[in-house]
């Protein structure tokens, strides 16, 4: 930890800095979008637009590098594919809901082979790992300030959706039957767990973002009496991970990503275990 | 029967779920007031005449009116309870915030406002779960869960009340209780209860409507058993609830 607290505190090491910084306020949207992956149970989906986004990645740099489109890079490549994975999957689950198990499959390695393909095309070489498995010691100042501004955007927009979206969650019917749009609702909620997820694989990578998405979140599920509790707590959690698993990683010399998931299973297996003991579930 | 009268009314309905026909030419009147009770086997076309009837299905053929309109304009008229089954055990809410979920008015931001709350506490009190109303959703009785979902219909003030299945999981002294709250929520509001126990609705409701493919419907007192076998199209036992075993024998009430 002294050696974590040394490097954070080390005028030459500003990548550090903006690793932990960028983790603390990435914890948000991973806490706050995570609980509604949680107990609405679109794990899944959130799986199948994080895959999809490799294809946007590979959309991109194929544009830049190939064909010269300067202004269209793989972050604009991987929202666009992911804001229309998230619009597919609305879609589906409105009219061919018996479907949608195939649907998310499908999407899930479409996304991954188009990504490959791209980038097999793509002059130059560019390693498909950095975005399969992320690397929060890559962060720019820019990723930064993405992130800041999807935390305006997430705590914005849940703020003032937080009782519509908590009936579409707990009972999507009933929402309905009250007069509210619930599949333009479903689908806003789709577009801000692929916008995290976009942000957010920079730090954990298309592969894990989904644990980070999710772990604490379950975690926090356990504790908490309502859906605001259980952002709250969870984001708790999300920090507490990350700066473990970035301390870890820097004194072992360890990939960060992993590190910090392998914390947060560690922590879910203890919280399930520990409530188990105390015979709460 | 005329629009004054007239709570529901269905003619000519026809619905099919791809190439399986569930309802075939429907026709049912449901007047002001009146408490009708659906029953019929599994898969004959209970619920998806309910679904119907709230605008969460459309139908392929017919029509269905609300107070004389269509039911997308008039279901917030509608108080609905669902079979509690559905319900995810483990999602964090408090029994009060579920009840809230009536108060919810098809606006975007849906915040509710104090007398929102007065609603939900009145409907909490009648149901008589005032006392839990802080209290996990997750951690009250499946007959509590029930309650709070009947609380939850009567917060949003409506005139017609549709339950579907809501003895399934009650014992027969919560029944009791449960028979005498739907009485006296009868003399202002239109009742439609779909169930599987035949005996529980002979004595209360005044009309039976059995679906089966098609709809017919009774006065409660001509329910037979022969009727009840034609309905079902099999052997069925009817339980009488009136009916007491003591330990010294059998006798009839």
């Amino acid at each position: 930890m002294i050696e974590f607290l040394a490097a954070l505190t080390d005028p030459s090491l500003p990548f550090f800095r903006y690793a932990v910084l960028t983790g603390i306020f990435a914890s948000i949207p991973f806490g706050v979008i995570g609980t509604y992956v949680v107990v609405r149970r679109i794990s899944y989906i959130a799986g199948a637009i994080s895959h999809c986004i490799l294809g946007g990645v590979g959309a991109g740099l194929y544009l830049q590098n190939a064909l010269g489109i300067s202004w269209f890079g793989p972050l604009h490549g991987a929202i666009v594919v992911a804001l229309l994975a998230s619009l597919i999957l609305a879609v589906v689950s409105m009219y061919a809901k018996q479907r949608e198990d195939s649907v998310i499959g499908a999407l899930w390695s479409v996304g991954m082979a188009a990504g490959l393909l791209f980038i097999a095309k793509t002059p130059g070489y560019s390693d498909p790992m950095s975005y399969l498995f992320g690397n929060i010691l890559l962060i720019t100042r820019t990723d930064f300030y993405l992130v800041l501004a999807l935390d305006v955007l997430v705590i914005g927009i849940i703020g003032f959706f937080y009782n519509t979206f908590l009936a579409i969650c707990f009972d999507e019917e009933y929402a309905q039957l009250r007069g509210i749009r619930t599949h333009w609702l479903y689908l806003l909620l789709l577009c801000l767990v692929a916008l995290t997820i976009v942000l957010l694989v920079r730090i954990v990578g298309i592969v894990m973002v989904i644990a980070l998405l999710t772990l604490p979140a379950a975690i926090a599920g356990n504790f908490a009496r309502n859906i605001l509790q259980m952002m709250v707590l969870s984001t708790v959690f999300c920090i507490l991970f990350v700066i473990l698993g970035l301390g870890t990683s820097y004194s072992l010399d360890l990939p960060s990503g992993p590190v910090i998931i392998l914390f947060a299973a560690a922590a879910y297996l203890l919280a399930l275990l520990g409530l188990k003991a105390v015979g709460r579930k | 029967m005329n629009e004054e009268t007239a709570a529901i009314t269905i003619r000519d309905l026809s619905f099919a779920y791809d190439d399986i026909q569930i309802l075939c030419n429907v026709r049912l009147d449901i007047w002001r007031g009146d408490s009708i009770c659906i029953v019929g086997p599994n898969g004959g076309g209970k619920t998806t005449l309910i679904k119907l009837i709230l605008g969460l299905l459309s139908p392929d053929r017919g029509i269905i009116r609300i107070f004389g309109r269509s039911p997308e304009e008039e279901r917030q008229r509608i108080g609905y309870v669902p079979q509690y089954a559905k319900y995810d055990p483990q999602f964090p809410i408090s029994v009060l915030d579920v009840v809230m979920m009536g108060r919810l008015a098809g606006t975007l931001r849906n915040r509710y406002s104090p007398q929102d709350r007065d609603q939900a506490m009145a409907a909490l009190g009648q149901t008589g779960l005032a006392d839990l109303a802080a209290r996990p959703f997750a951690s009250i009785s499946g007959g509590q869960r029930q309650r709070t979902l009947i609380a939850r219909a009567l917060a949003s003030g409506g005139d017609i009340l549709i339950l579907d299945e809501p003895t399934a999981n009650i014992d027969h002294e919560s029944e009791v209780r449960f028979l005498d709250l739907l009485k006296g929520l009868n003399e202002r509001m239109t009742i439609l209860m779909v169930t599987h126990e035949v005996g529980f609705a002979s004595s209360f409701f005044k009309r039976i409507a059995c679906v089966n493919r098609q709809v017919v419907v009774h006065p409660t007192s001509r329910l037979t058993g022969q009727l009840i076998q034609e309905m079902y199209g099999g052997d069925l036992q009817m339980i009488r609830h009136d009916h007491r075993c003591s330990e010294e024998g059998h006798r009839h009430d």
